[in-house]
């Protein structure tokens, strides 16, 4: 086959690149000018923080190792990555649910959606923090029928797990809408190529369209995820008090020093989403796949220079093949 | 079926597809019977709108008919009759299972873009025949040094040219050892310079005795590989015979129009 034979001339890694233009660069003082405003402008800002001593930093020092605190923060991140894990695989349903050619379960998930969007995600851990006294008993059975297993509300939904359900059903709600954007965003194509391969309509799902649509739905999730970080805080509604946010409130009342205690929750606050951020770059990468890199084969690459590279590695993609001196009608007319 | 050689291996009959419901309906197949023996090229053609993707999208199940009926390899696409003649639709797993022995090649490729070109090719014999990975990826790399593109298995669609993306999509295609090839416009969507190397993988194929139907504009490719053309237009098949006779005494002038423009 004459595919495969690179031509002689098709692409010249020898021949030499031109001496590239000297030019002399435009003046630009605006910009040394600006730098230099803005530069004092922020050493003012941050010599502001740093000397005033209403901020008592040393009591900022003191407490950010404290050990209620840092138990407050590894709470914050249970609920913060425990209710993310449930609302992506309740998203994931709700977003399937959603595309349905059963109309009962496309009102349904649709429902879902406007109540939990649509009421203040405070009310709903109040009431999922009543739930003990709204139902103080809850029974597996017959639906209608007789009750086979009966429990005290109180001991299966404690204020952990009632803060926990509370902010996963919130959040999954709108986390349902992202990965209804991200499926919609694959090209129908894919899964008609995969239907006329004889895949099932679920492994097209799960193989085919759910991968390349996490590329769309990966970055508005680290976004949710960040955001339920703080969201956390809200759950002394349930209330549940074990929390970074309650912790430190608790010490600052005690001490009579509130200001240096918000201090130590916000710090922890950034440091924590400053690793996410961390995290969500490493996953967008993954899912980025065969998508924002073209420069090398396989998995990954560098990043900051797959933009650029795209376009010459298709264009010697094209050159290496060898084909393109072929006449296609040299070839198929007799 | 009494002589499995005489079965024709696509056998459409009366075939209508109208998009849409009642009178707004898009009416865009009124009728096509069609008949392509084993081992054979069809090379269908005709103008935009004429009908001639819609018809291919049939022959595999993409499109559900309105009217008529299709055979593959002797059986009954989409649907089941019973003993009382009653028909009934096929479970989308039956479906799917017909589908798997129709290989369909694409105007615009649709490789999976998050996979490799050789975990494109592995992906349906491993999901849906449930061959081991090992004996999916030898079979793969076999058909990609068919295809020509040995040095290219680790890349991924977005790193390739369109005649190397059409030419995995081909083998991709081969994996599921088809019965039937379907080509929907494979060169359409290419830089000329790119349509030969596509050509001659699907001149190799239909060597080696693939049946094909193939939609396409290459009047050249009709006249050297094909065994029968069909000419369509506005929804039925206008003229149909040997590429000698079809292509260059054509009697219909709507055929005759449309080779003017073509040629």
């Amino acid at each position: 086959m004459t595919a495969e034979t690179p031509q002689p001339g098709a692409s010249q890694p020898g021949s030499p690149l031109p001496e590239p233009l000297r030019a002399r660069p435009v003046r630009r003082p605006g910009r040394w000018v600006s730098g230099a405003i803005v530069l004092v402008l922020a050493a003012m800002v941050v010599n502001a923080l740093v000397t005033n001593p209403n901020f008592r930093w040393d009591t900022v020092w003191l407490y950010l190792r404290d050990v209620n605190v840092v138990r407050g923060v590894g709470w914050t991140l249970v609920l913060t990555f425990g209710s993310m894990a449930i609302a992506v695989v309740l998203a994931v349903l709700l977003a399937v649910m959603r595309r349905s050619d059963n109309p009962v379960m496309r009102w349904v998930s649709w429902c879902y959606i406007w109540f939990f969007r649509g009421t203040p995600i405070y009310t709903q851990l109040v009431f999922w923090g009543l739930i003990s006294v709204l139902y103080p008993r809850l029974s597996l059975g017959i639906p209608f029928g007789p009750e086979l297993l009966v429990f005290d509300t109180r001991t299966v939904i404690t204020a952990f797990w009632a803060a926990l359900v509370g902010l996963a059903l919130n959040e999954a709600a709108y986390l349902a809408e992202i990965v209804r954007a991200g499926l919609g965003s694959v090209d129908a194509g894919q899964a008609e190529a995969a239907r006329a391969l004889g895949m099932k309509e679920s492994r097209i799902l799960r193989r085919v369209v759910l991968p390349q649509a996490m590329r769309v739905i990966v970055p508005p999730t680290g976004n949710e995820t960040i955001s339920m970080l703080k969201t956390t805080s809200l759950v002394v509604a349930v209330p549940f008090t074990l929390e970074i946010t309650y912790a430190t409130s608790a010490i600052g009342s005690r001490t009579f020093e509130p200001i240096p205690l918000l201090i130590v929750a916000a710090l922890w606050y950034l440091l924590i989403t400053s690793v996410l951020m961390v995290g969500q770059h490493h996953l967008e990468q993954h899912y980025g796949r065969g998508f924002d890199d073209g420069a090398r084969p396989g998995r990954g690459g560098g990043p900051g220079r797959r933009r650029r590279n795209r376009r010459p590695s298709r264009q010697a993609a094209i050159r290496a093949a060898g084909t393109t001196r072929d006449d296609p009608f040299a070839e198929v007319t007799p | 079926m009494t002589d499995v050689q005489a079965t024709p291996m696509v056998e459409a009959r009366d075939v209508h597809k109208v998009f849409g419901h009642g009178s707004d309906g898009l009416h865009v197949l009124r009728g096509v019977d069609l008949e392509v023996p084993r081992g054979s090229v069809t090379v269908v053609l005709g103008p935009s709108g004429s009908g001639k993707s819609t018809l291919l999208r049939c022959l595999n199940e993409l499109e559900e008919i309105t009217a008529g009926s299709v055979h593959v390899d002797g059986e009954l696409l989409g649907y089941r009759r019973d003993a009382q003649g009653v028909l009934h639709r096929l479970h989308p797993t039956r479906i799917a299972a017909q589908r798997s022995r129709i290989g369909m090649v694409f105007q615009r490729f649709h490789l999976f873009g998050h996979m490799t070109a050789l975990e494109n090719v592995i992906e349906a014999p491993v999901q849906v025949r449930g061959l081991s990975r090992r004996a999916a990826r030898t079979r793969a790399l076999e058909l990609l040094d068919r295809v020509g593109l040995t040095d290219r298995v680790d890349h991924y669609p977005a790193q390739l040219s369109g005649g190397q993306q059409q030419r995995v999509a081909i083998a991709r295609a081969l994996a599921m050892d088809p019965e039937l090839m379907l080509f929907d416009e494979p060169t359409s969507a290419l830089d000329p310079e790119l349509v030969g190397e596509v050509l001659t993988v699907m001149k190799a194929l239909a060597a080696s005795g693939m049946t094909m139907v193939v939609v396409t504009h290459e009047i050249g490719f009709a006249r050297e590989v094909a065994d029968h053309v069909v000419f369509m237009d506005d929804g039925v098949i206008v003229e149909q015979g040997p590429p000698a006779d079809v292509l260059d005494q054509p009697s219909e002038p709507r055929l005759q129009e449309f080779l003017a423009h073509v040629l």
